[in-house]
């Protein structure tokens, strides 16, 4: 039996989605640009991928923008809201456990001379509002503030924090990485007070290198990308069409019965706590229920070496990820488990699981009895 | 065009590459040889290779040059372009047929062992020996700039018909450069450029060795199987082994859950850097990890290591038997850590018939990074996945085993550790790595 619990880091492409690609890659191949008939053709399938976005999120088609992938859209966001507001104020204000994409623009920009303030989170890796509002000021030029951490899958209140940011100073620009949180909650940025926001394809059962930045009309970014002025002069290169139609019709098709998928998502997630909660010495990380993201369950094993465990339910055909895929190569523990307060001994035994739609109940039912088997195993054999 | 376009260094003379290992200087193809390749018309493009010890073989010295040949026939299906490989004269020149990528074809040959020079060769025609003194100054104008260098013209004739003899050759074209070079100056003793000239049907005209790595062809002495653990000694000793003519064979193991896919595909990378120069490797993946834990479960934990590589010898000299191999190679160095200790060594070395190669018995921890940069397995090497070495290493592992008292513990395995070793000699799983 094959499990594939490890969707945080990729999904499996919709059939129809991989088709529809098909299509554009062999027939209708066109460059939207191009004045003939194959680049109107091609136009067709991006206006629909605009359309679409358009009115899943309740914005303007002119506010959609599609990029390479999510690191892209979150790198245009921060590198481009600073690069234009710098005259304003060279403040920029994140959260400890933003994913890397994030994090790494924040880092650059430090040393260009920019003071980015990270808030801290709690134990269930939720920022405190209080904190927020004490940290913006007049020259905060940026609010970075992801929807759900790919790690532990805390959600962070996102409208509220949009409410405060504007209350507090109606210039700074809010941005939401949405990337884990697309697809799994009705999100519009116009009520939230986002003024930009990131989701990426293949995290939605779309292709991979296609993502999505919604940028609110009037917000002053500058371009990071300079070309042929596609995109509104956002965004050059020709459009992955492919791609960004692929991406619209993953979106659409999640979009169709999303709180009948998340609804049996979260029993799903329920019935895996309960049955990581049967091994001894096991914490789970992020928040419980519904307050948690409805794919993500991050569990610390006591004394099991997660790559070990990670390999060893590979052996039965569960595949699921060590801390996070992003993080997963680099030997560091992660910067997220830290930030929650994980113990020290438990971050290299913290392995985590993420479900998608496809997820049965069965295979859920087979991680679990595999998990009380492997676990008490591999704790016999340990360093000493 | 005749030749890849940019695919030579734009300066004449010496370049380094990479990050200034003198050892690994090359000259650029002088200028003059490019122009000849795009304007010649009978100009050929060759190398003269040198070999080293070979030259010293007795009646069998045709054995090793052949092997040679096949070595380098080999190395160059890499290259871009289309080799012949002659031997003649007693000496082995490779001619380029087609176009061809300079750098690409001076890398290759340069990880062919056996060779210890290559001679990039121009080609002029015969059309007089006035005509050969410019050659010869063009020659010497594109090759060094500058010129504030002493000289000497060796010449030698295989065509006995040119009208003049090796000395007065010599003589005259020494005189044609002091003419055109006043700068220059003769010295017959300890010459900056030894300018060779070989007249035959053509004149070949060389004075640049690229040293090559030396050693002797492998495939002339015989085949080993080279213990391939992912850390950075293993490469270099087989790489090491190789350079003495031998074929190699090497065994890994693996041991899922605790090592990765990756640390596999780890080992069979490093593998493909000692192919680059001993040829095609037989790669064995032995699953090891039902051994490991039986010997967690029944062995005192500081002795482990100790007791899991007399195991792996054991696996290792097995399979070597099976495959006609002579010897194992380990990347072994006396004190490197716990379990190469002299002691430790030689209770892992007392489960072996076959002799045992540690090539880098005597050798510290930055001279084998030193050759492991060399033949680029460094890099490969420090990726950080675990070995099955480490994962139950004990804090503080025996340095001194007493090989009585490893015996007598190790008795406590005699139950099930035939089966298991059976067991995982069934798992052998062969991958022919190619570089």
């Amino acid at each position: 039996m094959e499990v594939y619990l490890d969707n945080s880091a990729t999904t499996a492409c919709f059939e129809e989605v991989a088709q529809l690609m098909h299509r554009i890659l062999c027939e209708d191949y066109g460059n939207p640009s191009s004045l003939h008939h194959k680049g109107v053709e091609a136009e067709v399938y991006l206006r629909y991928a605009d359309e679409t976005f358009a009115k899943l999120l309740k914005v303007n088609e002119k506010e959609i923008f599609f990029t390479s992938g999510g690191t892209e859209s979150d790198n245009i966001a921060i590198i481009g809201a600073a690069m234009a507001g710098h005259r304003r104020g060279r403040h920029l204000i994140t959260t400890r456990i933003e994913h890397p994409a994030v994090l790494q623009p924040m880092a650059y920009l430090e040393d260009q001379g920019f003071e980015v303030t990270y808030l801290s989170v709690d134990h269930q890796g939720r920022i405190s509002l209080e904190e927020l509002e004490q940290a913006v000021r007049p020259d905060t030029i940026l609010v970075s503030i992801m929807h759900t951490n790919n790690e532990i899958g805390a959600i962070q209140p996102i409208a509220e924090a949009g409410a405060l940011i504007k209350r507090k100073n109606p210039q700074t620009l809010f941005h939401v990485d949405a990337v884990q949180g697309f697809g799994k909650s009705r999100l519009y940025p116009g009520k939230m007070h986002v003024d930009m926001l990131s989701a990426s394809g293949h995290k939605l059962h779309g292709p991979k290198g296609i993502g999505l930045l919604y940028m609110r009309e009037g917000a002053k970014v500058s371009p990071i990308i300079y070309g042929g002025g596609q995109q509104r002069g956002m965004r050059s290169g020709t459009e992955n069409l492919p791609g960004i139609a692929g991406f619209a019709k993953a979106a659409e098709l999640v979009y169709q019965d999303m709180e009948q998928d998340v609804d049996r998502m979260y029993a799903l997630r329920e019935k895996l706590t309960e049955g990581v909660r049967k091994i001894d010495d096991v914490i789970l990380n992020g928040c419980p229920g519904r307050e948690g993201a409805c794919h993500i369950v991050s569990a610390s094993f006591k004394g099991v070496r997660s790559e070990v465990l990670l390999h060893a339910l590979e052996e039965r055909g569960i595949y699921v990820s060590a801390g996070s895929a992003c993080a997963a190569h680099k030997p560091q523990p992660s910067a997220t488990l830290k930030a929650v307060g994980v113990e020290k001994e438990l971050l290299q035994s913290t392995i985590r699981f993420s479900l998608s739609g496809f997820t049965t109940q069965e295979e859920i039912e087979y991680t679990c009895q595999n998990l009380e088997e492997i676990v008490p195993k591999l704790r016999r054999y340990t360093r000493h | 065009m005749s030749y890849m376009a940019g695919c030579y260094p734009g300066l004449a003379g010496k370049r380094c590459k990479g990050h200034g290992r003198a050892e690994w200087v090359f000259p650029a193809l002088p200028a003059f040889y490019r122009e000849t390749l795009q304007n010649g018309e009978n100009m050929y493009k060759s190398f003269l290779i040198k070999y080293a010890e070979i030259g010293v073989k007795g009646k069998n010295r045709y054995l090793f040059e052949e092997a040679l040949v096949k070595q380098i026939k080999y190395a160059l299906k890499k290259a871009e372009g289309e080799f012949a490989v002659r031997r003649t004269d007693g000496r082995i020149y490779v001619d380029a047929l087609s176009d061809f990528d300079y750098e690409e074809t001076v890398e290759s040959l340069k990880k062919v062992f056996g060779i210890s020079g290559i001679c990039p060769v121009v080609y002029v025609r015969d059309e007089g020996f006035e005509k050969l003194g410019h050659d010869v100054v063009r020659y010497i104008g594109d090759v060094y700039p500058d010129r504030n260098k002493s000289f000497k013209v060796s010449a030698r004739r295989a065509r006995k018909n040119y009208p003049l003899n090796s000395m007065e050759i010599n003589v005259e074209l020494g005189a044609v450069i002091l003419d055109a070079y006043p700068e220059m100056r003769v010295d017959v003793h300890k010459p900056d450029i030894l300018l060779n000239v070989e007249v035959r049907d053509n004149i070949y005209l060389y004075s640049e060795i690229i040293p090559g790595p030396g050693g002797m062809p492998v495939g002339t002495g015989g085949k080993a199987m080279l213990l391939l653990s992912g850390g950075i000694d293993s490469p270099v000793a087989g790489w090491m082994i190789a350079k003495r003519g031998v074929k190699i064979d090497a065994v890994y193991f693996h041991a899922p859950p605790y090592t990765s896919e990756r640390a596999k595909q780890k080992v069979v990378d490093l593998a493909k850097k000692v192919a680059a120069y001993a040829g095609p490797v037989w790669l064995h993946v032995i699953n090891f990890t039902d051994i490991q834990l039986y010997i967690y479960d029944k062995c005192p934990h500081d002795e482990l290591t100790i007791i899991m590589r007399r195991y792996m010898m054991r696996i290792a000299e097995h399979i070597a038997k099976e495959t006609e191999c002579l010897g194992l190679i380990t990347g072994e160095s006396i004190g490197q850590v716990a379990s190469q200790t002299m002691a430790s060594l030689a209770a892992t070395n007392e489960v072996c018939t076959l002799p045992v190669y540690r090539p880098l018995i005597g050798f510290d921890k930055m001279e084998i990074v030193e050759i492991a940069e060399k033949i680029d397995s460094y890099e490969t090497s420090i990726l950080p996945y675990e070995d099955c070495c480490t994962i139950f290493v004990a804090k503080h592992p025996v340095t001194k085993p007493n090989v009585n008292v490893i015996k007598r513990h190790e008795e406590n395995l005699h139950e099930g550790i035939e089966e298991l070793v059976a067991k995982a000699l069934e798992t052998d799983e062969v991958i022919v790595v190619h570089d």
